[in-house]
């Protein structure tokens, strides 16, 4: 077993544990923390699998940017702990686990036991994932997606300030 | 490359199952928007993997724009919340059913 492996064993138990937390975790600033756990766990994830950039924008956005608004809003709204997890075991409930867990069987059976077309990996060219490289698609071939992106943005800014503003 | 594409697909797979179970359970609304990121994340997980292993480019361009499609949901979601908690002193999901007939 390899260094490498025997890391993505480690860091793939750390994230499916993290993310079991947050499901189960009845307070939800605790919940916020496990998901912070989650997304560093993918981010060390994505550096095995030569993504630097996203590796990088993956702390500063996610667990930096949206996990702290996630936790300002749950300050802000004092939340405390839940009494139950669930209130009522209905029956809408029940099918839609069953169905999630049906989803998962289905993905493992289909990625286990069909030869995929991409089983031999590419050789590593080095530079897949360096800043220059994703530079240069987004100012290249994407440009347009690009710069719709930022129309998006500018959306949310506006949307997420009316939405909050009390109306008086 | 030591570890093989159906490890990180069957990874990927687990996280979103979670996150799905997590959406369709929980009743703290605050709590089903961050098992949704934890969903939109394993996909990410996903394009990254196959974008490695192909040596194509697009994938990790195509998680960026999954990443800010995700920091302006949080934004708008969260605003949402916050004006639904103005309203009815809870997040209890359970309990918003104006919209429902």
């Amino acid at each position: 077993m390899s260094l490498e492996f025997f890391f993505f064993l480690v860091v793939a138990g750390a994230a499916i544990g993290s993310a079991f937390a947050m499901v189960f975790q009845r307070n939800p600033v605790m919940s916020a923390i496990a998901l912070i756990v989650n997304f560093f766990c993918l981010a060390l994830l994505y550096l095995l699998l030569e993504a630097q950039l996203l590796a990088a924008l993956q702390i500063v956005v996610y667990t930096g940017a949206i996990m702290v608004l996630f936790i300002f809003v749950i300050m802000l709204l004092n939340l405390g702990d839940e009494q139950r997890l669930t209130e009522r075991f209905d029956v809408k409930k029940i099918i839609g686990v069953s169905v999630a867990g049906g989803f998962l069987l289905e993905m493992i059976y289909i990625l286990a036991f069909s030869g995929g077309s991409v089983q031999t990996p590419l050789p590593e060219s080095g530079n897949l994932g360096t800043v220059e490289s994703m530079g240069k698609a987004l100012f290249g071939p994407f440009l347009l997606p690009f710069e719709i992106t930022s129309l998006l943005l500018l959306a949310a800014i506006v949307g997420a300030v009316m939405l909050a503003k009390r109306h008086t | 490359m030591s570890v093989p594409l159906p490890y990180y697909l069957c990874l990927s797979a687990l996280l979103f199952t979670i996150g799905a179970v997590g959406v369709l359970t929980r009743r703290n609304a605050i709590v089903v928007f961050m098992c949704i990121e934890l969903m939109l994340n394993s996909v990410n997980l996903t394009l990254i993997a196959f974008s490695s292993f192909l040596q194509d480019m697009t994938g990790q361009v195509l998680v960026f724009f999954v990443m800010a499609v995700a920091a302006a949901e949080a934004a708008v979601g969260l605003a949402i919340v916050i004006a639904l908690f103005r309203n009815k002193q809870t997040v209890n999901i359970d309990e918003m059913n104006i919209l429902k007939w």
